[in-house]
């Protein structure tokens, strides 16, 4: 079993306050604090972006959705050749720096593309590869900044701060909306400013951590041989294989509008309440993690998402059960999101790192992606109350049959 | 603590840099505000959005060049029929997009309003000025988390009864009732006797042209790639988009007795609801302006106004 713990962590910080920050590493809060931001910019743009398409520039957006969904595909791959090359050079703040510079770049490219589809549909792929580079470097950095023991609350932490930073950038753009008369440009390069602060915290405060791992083999064998580690392939294995018995976000939304007939005007806003519960139980549910184990912690979480689709599609309607099932979404986040990262982390190698992640992350993505398809199919089939139901039930079968498997040690 | 100042100093930098820009596009877009003057629905008039105010603006339709009355109306779709009017507007700097549907009366002021959500795409009255109909985007409405979808509505002036999507309609293809869940509807359009109506049902992948009967409740798919449907004034043709690839629509027009498509002479591609001058002249917008096509697929398009979008004839 690997141990990745050859590494001195960073001492708690006098600047680390309160029961979620104290004893976390000041690299990890460090790390949060360009998310928080970063997620600020991207927010501004994602906020604003079908607006300016359809009235500013008049397109048509059906065939701008297509576009997208093809981009996900390609950032699945980039996010490996990220933490490859992380791993590789050793150079995890780099190779992180670039992505999120590419991302911040891109915010003028949107300036600069004009009305020109085929330059929007560029700058938004230059905006997703920059995504899909950072994340792999950027998670491995938190895991090897992190005491083992409180890898959980640090993941927590980023998390919660990566939230926030989600909530505000709506608002943000609405500001600089209401501050310009209407101006998209301003929007733009308002988030280019942002996203630039992102990168320069990224260079002022967060530290690399080239010198406190090993000098390990770096190839696409060594990454690999590490789906021949057991613990480690069970992990990924079983997040796929999780991931692929999920019902995507907007299905859960969509489910939960038809069932109680939320107006159309508060639907876009369902999203929230699942951040408002994932954003305080982040760190709660990350040191539950270290103290009981991860692993049960991340198949608890499905189960409450299971819990959910079956409140979702089950006989009663009561208003308090929707409430409910958006409270258990957002359970099922707070309990699998980081909580997996703080999983996988130790049983990679830290000169693998950021590879080994991505690894995990690309299987549990694509995973998604494939379910959301097989979805969408039983919804159009069945209906989709059934669908739902037949969900739930694939889900508690996989959710008991890698719990009463072997043993994954975290 | 050098980490600290410079973090500070850039920060604060960066975001002056944005205020800065921010504050001078508030300037740049409220200079040279033409007058605002009161404007009627009397016949001979060419009705539309000027791009650069985003105020109704009218021009004689036998002189389109001639010189343009804005009205105080500030929408982004705006339509004409009878005594009736529709603005669509989305309301500024709102997350997730509203928008504002306006009834409009002969003096263009409002009668009635309808808050939506999702943002303005298409804009109809019928031809007997009874119903007015719309077309929204709407966001995170479709299970593809990214995508978007239309909801298309309509509201009876008369009644004040409020279709907020007519996505319930029972439509039949092939001669069986069709369902699915991705339905999506686009571009309504009604015949002079307010009853019949066509409009975009798009659903796996296709469109169709639906044709149904409003009173009765009930459509029929009539023909695949028929998008954006505008019924003639004698209401025997139907100008629409055909989709001839990805994002690229040539306009034509389907006469509804033969089942003929005719190509238009415009050849570059059109996304736009066109609108029929008279049984002749079809409008619709490109780029940035209006231009005029023969509707018999005759002469090449000519351009009737620039920086202008959404026509919209008085008769």
């Amino acid at each position: 079993m690997y141990i990745a713990a050859n590494h001195a962590p960073d001492p708690p910080t006098a600047t680390d306050r309160g029961p979620g920050l104290s004893r976390v590493s000041a690299n990890v809060v460090a790390l949060g604090m360009v998310s928080l931001v970063t997620d600020v910019s991207s927010e501004m743009v994602t906020a604003v972006l079908p607006l300016y398409l359809v009235l500013g520039l008049g397109l048509n957006p059906l065939q701008f959705g297509l576009l997208d969904g093809l981009y996900a595909g390609a950032t699945a791959i980039l996010r490996m050749l990220g933490g490859h090359l992380a791993d590789r050079w050793r150079r995890l703040k780099a190779v992180a720096g670039v992505g999120y510079g590419l991302s911040a770049v891109c915010k003028l490219g949107l300036l600069a593309a004009g009305s020109s589809v085929a330059a929007i549909g560029v700058v938004l792929a230059a905006d997703r590869t920059g995504k899909g580079l950072r994340t792999g470097p950027r998670d491995a950095l938190i895991s090897l900044s992190s005491e083992p023991a409180l890898l959980g609350r640090s993941f927590g932490v980023h998390r919660t701060l990566d939230t926030v930073g989600a909530f505000l950038g709506p608002l943000a753009a609405m500001a600089v909306l209401a501050l310009s008369l209407g101006s998209y440009p301003s929007v733009f390069f308002a988030s280019f400013c942002v996203a630039s602060v992102a990168v320069l915290l990224l260079a002022l405060f967060v530290r690399d951590r080239r010198g406190a791992v090993e000098r390990a083999e770096v190839s696409v064998r060594a990454a690999v041989n590490l789906l021949r580690h057991g613990d480690f392939r069970r992990v990924a294995l079983w997040a796929a294989v999780l991931g692929l018995a999920t019902v995507g976000d907007s299905f859960v939304y969509l489910a939960l509008q038809r069932r109680w007939d939320v107006a159309a005007t508060y639907f876009p806003l369902l999203p929230l309440g699942t951040a408002g519960v994932y954003l305080p139980l982040a760190v709660p549910v990350g040191r539950l993690a270290d103290r009981i184990g991860r692993w049960p912690v991340f198949l608890a979480g499905h189960a409450a998402l299971g819990a959910a689709l079956l409140l979702l599609c089950g006989p009663v309607s009561w208003a308090g059960f929707a409430v409910l099932a958006l409270g258990l979404h957002g359970v099922f986040y707070a309990a699998t999101d980081g909580v997996l990262m703080a999983a996988a982390g130790p049983l990679v190698p830290a000169g693998l790192r950021a590879t080994g992640l991505a690894v995990v992350q690309t299987g549990q993505a694509v995973a998604r992606m494939l379910s959301s398809v097989l979805f969408g199919l039983s919804w159009t089939l069945l209906g989709l109350r059934p669908a739902m139901l037949v969900a739930a039930g694939a889900l508690t079968v996989v959710v008991l049959v890698a719990a009463f498997s072997r043993q994954v040690r975290t | 603590m050098r980490k600290i100042v410079l973090a500070l100093a850039g920060s604060i930098l960066l975001i002056g840099a944005a205020v800065i820009f921010t504050v001078t596009a508030r300037q740049g877009s409220s200079s040279a505000e033409p007058p605002v003057e009161q404007l009627t629905l009397a016949p001979g008039q060419l009705l539309f959005r000027s791009n650069d105010t985003g105020r109704v603006t009218a021009v004689p339709l036998a002189d389109p060049g001639g010189a343009r009355r804005s009205s105080g109306m500030k929408c982004d779709r705006f339509a004409v029929a009878r005594q009736t009017a529709v603005c669509l507007a989305a309301r500024p700097g709102v997350l997730p997009p509203v928008t504002d549907i306006m009834v409009l009366d002969a003096n263009l002021a409002v009668r009635h309003q309808e808050a939506l959500p999702g943002t303005p795409s298409r804009a109809r009255v019928s031809p007997d000025g009874k119903l007015v109909q719309w077309t929204l985007f709407v966001t995170g409405d479709s299970y593809a988390a990214t995508g978007f979808s239309t909801r298309a509505g309509l509201y009876e002036v008369e009644t004040e009864r409020l279709v907020k999507t007519i996505e319930e309609l029972p439509v039949f293809l092939d001669g069986n009732r069709y369902f699915a869940s991705d339905v999506n509807y686009w571009g309504i359009t009604f015949a002079p006797d307010g009853n019949r109506f066509y409009a975009t049902l798009g659903s796996r992948g296709r469109t169709y042209l639906v044709e149904a009967d409003y009173a009765r409740y009930q459509g029929k798919a009539i023909r695949e790639n028929v998008e954006c449907p505008s019924l003639s004034p004698d209401g025997t043709r139907i100008a629409f988009k055909k989709k001839v690839g990805d994002g690229v629509w040539r306009l034509s027009v389907l006469d509804l007795a033969t089942q003929q498509e005719t190509a238009l002479a415009e050849t570059l591609s059109v996304d736009d609801q066109a609108l029929w001058q008279d049984d002749r002249t079809v409008l619709y917008r490109l780029d940035n302006d209006i231009w005029a096509v023969q509707a018999d697929g005759t002469s090449s398009p000519r351009l009737l106004a620039r920086d202008a979008s959404s026509p919209a004839v008085t008769s």
